[in-house]
């Protein structure tokens, strides 16, 4: 019991000490996170939507593809990626193995499915009389997914939180690709990992209570934002976009 | 497409950040042992200042370390598991394998030692364990400890213990296999380095002691490997110069100095 008492202390002592290795752990979660994040938003919300949007032949299939995904554990993920950034591996020539970039796409093939999966099912949930009246209002087709996902911006919110909680939590994939590597790509979760291997358990709690702390300002911050928009949004999101 | 391009920039930005920063970096690809105990850590500020290498590692399995090595992920090797370095090595994957420090196991079990081995030789013992049917907690991950205490069941002419009653597989990592043969009043292989932290933290009170050590058997070698020259893009001169330092009377020295909680854990031992 004394681990949790000591690591919370621990932690504190941390972050008011500003320890250097605590905050480089920090720093390499949170680029990752945001390069990760980043990623997977740009590719995952135009694909969520046109699989949730359009009817095209095989759409069923691409739908079981994506929600099977998501069950696709971190460790493989970890593996496939290092299989092609290692130095004799397809894309060994970039030289991203052991490096931020690299861990981030490993992660970003983590937040993928998640964004994917959850913008297809907030775009076939939205009304389909906003198409119609987006359409007769003479909106192309890039208007017509703004319309729609801002229409659907809560649903994608949760989208987005989960995919950040999922690849700020994560250890497989940073551990195999980003090889837990001091002052480069030691995570804080992989840090955990490293201490509970040297029995430091109590160290291990406090660097878990300082990812509990960045995870909630982060969704302050989301918290904020959100509220902001729906105090000055309201009806005017859709009218005022277009 | 200018979020595109931010991005971009970003990632090629940080992928020059590694090497552009300060002195030159060498990655050695390593065991968890070298650094749990912070033998690296302690190691880094001593180099830096001999050779102007910033050293840097991944610690995973020996295994996956020599993987790494055949990858060249990695500058350089330094494991510990002789007959696996070996093949590595008249495989073509490594060149220039120096033995250069060493660190030993112990065998640990209850204060009141119900199977009377203290005092005794490793083979002796696990004998008198087998005959006692003692609890004995084994790693059972296939780790480097683990394949010794395999090793020394065979070199005592013994038939590996698997499915017995009082044979435990535990199936993690060091700590957790201590911990759980104090709670069982077991036997159990350890390394030193962990069973110093393990005592440490129980202030010498956890029921477990050392009952066995300082045989040959079990020492625990360890060596540092250079890569071959088909690994086009590593650093081998840094590599070169790191391994030299190693087996340098500084480096000696430095691993000699090197003590947790006040006590030796790696005995430096390169040919001289």
């Amino acid at each position: 019991m004394d681990y949790f008492s000591e690591g919370l202390a621990r932690a504190v002592a941390l972050l008011l000490a500003l320890d250097p290795e605590t905050f480089s752990a920090v720093w390499a979660t949170g680029m990752v996170t945001v390069l990760a994040l980043a990623a997977s938003l740009l590719l995952g919300v135009p694909l969520g939507f046109g699989l949730g949007y359009f009817r095209f032949p095989g759409r069923r299939a691409a739908r079981l593809f994506v929600d099977w995904m998501l069950s696709l554990p971190t460790v493989v993920i970890g593996l496939i990626v290092y299989a092609f950034l290692t130095s004799r591996g397809p894309l060994g020539e970039w030289g991203l193995l052991f490096t931020v970039p690299g861990m981030a796409i490993g992660l970003t093939l983590l937040g993928l499915p998640i964004i994917i999966a959850m913008t297809a099912t907030a775009v076939e949930s939205t009304d389909t009389r906003l198409t119609q009246t987006v359409l007769s209002l003479g909106a192309d087709r890039w208007q017509l997914l703004l319309a729609t996902l801002m229409e659907a911006r809560f649903a994608m919110a949760l989208a987005a939180a989960t995919a950040f909680g999922r690849v700020v939590s994560e250890v497989g994939i940073a551990m195999m690709v980003g090889g837990n590597i001091k002052w480069q790509t030691r995570t804080i979760t992989t840090a955990i990992a490293l201490e509970t291997g040297k029995g430091e358990f109590a160290t291990g709690i406090a660097l878990g209570i300082v990812l509990m702390l960045v995870a909630l300002v982060v969704n302050l911050l989301v918290g904020l934002l959100r509220g902001r928009s729906n105090g000055a949004g309201g009806g005017a999101g859709i009218g005022g976009g277009l | 497409m200018r979020k595109l391009t931010i991005i971009l920039t970003l990632l090629a930005a940080l992928a020059c950040a590694g090497t552009v920063l300060a002195a030159e970096t060498i990655l050695v690809g390593t065991t968890t042992s070298t650094a749990d105990t912070g033998l690296l850590d302690a190691l880094v500020p001593k180099i830096l200042k001999d050779t102007g290498l910033e050293m840097r590692w991944i610690a995973v399995g020996t295994g996956k370390a020599l993987e790494h090595g055949k990858n060249c992920d990695v500058d350089i090797l330094m494991v510990h598991a002789p007959a696996a370095e070996k093949k590595f090595v008249a495989e073509g994957h490594g060149v220039s394998r120096m033995e250069f420090m060493f660190n030993d196991f112990v065998l640990v079990g209850p204060v009141k030692d119900p199977a009377r081995i203290k005092g005794k030789g490793v083979a002796d013992s696990l004998k008198a364990i087998i005959a006692a049917k003692a609890p004995f907690a084994s790693r059972g991950d296939d780790s480097g400890t683990h394949k010794a205490e395999q090793a020394l069941w065979k070199g005592a002419g013994l038939a590996l213990p698997d499915k017995e009653s009082w044979y435990i597989g535990v199936g993690q990592g060091m700590l957790v296999t201590l911990g759980l043969a104090a709670e069982r009043g077991a036997y159990s292989l350890t390394d030193r380095g962990t069973w110093i932290a393990y005592d440490a933290k129980h202030h010498g009170h956890s029921g477990l002691a050392i009952l066995s050590e300082g045989d040959v058997a079990l020492r625990n070698q360890y060596s540092i490997i250079l890569l071959p020259p088909k690994c086009s893009k590593i650093k081998h001169e840094a590599a070169k110069k790191l391994q030299a330092w190693f087996l340098s009377a500084a480096g000696q020295q430095a691993i000699a100095d090197f003590k947790l909680e006040g006590k030796s854990l790696f005995t430096p031992n390169a040919a001289k």
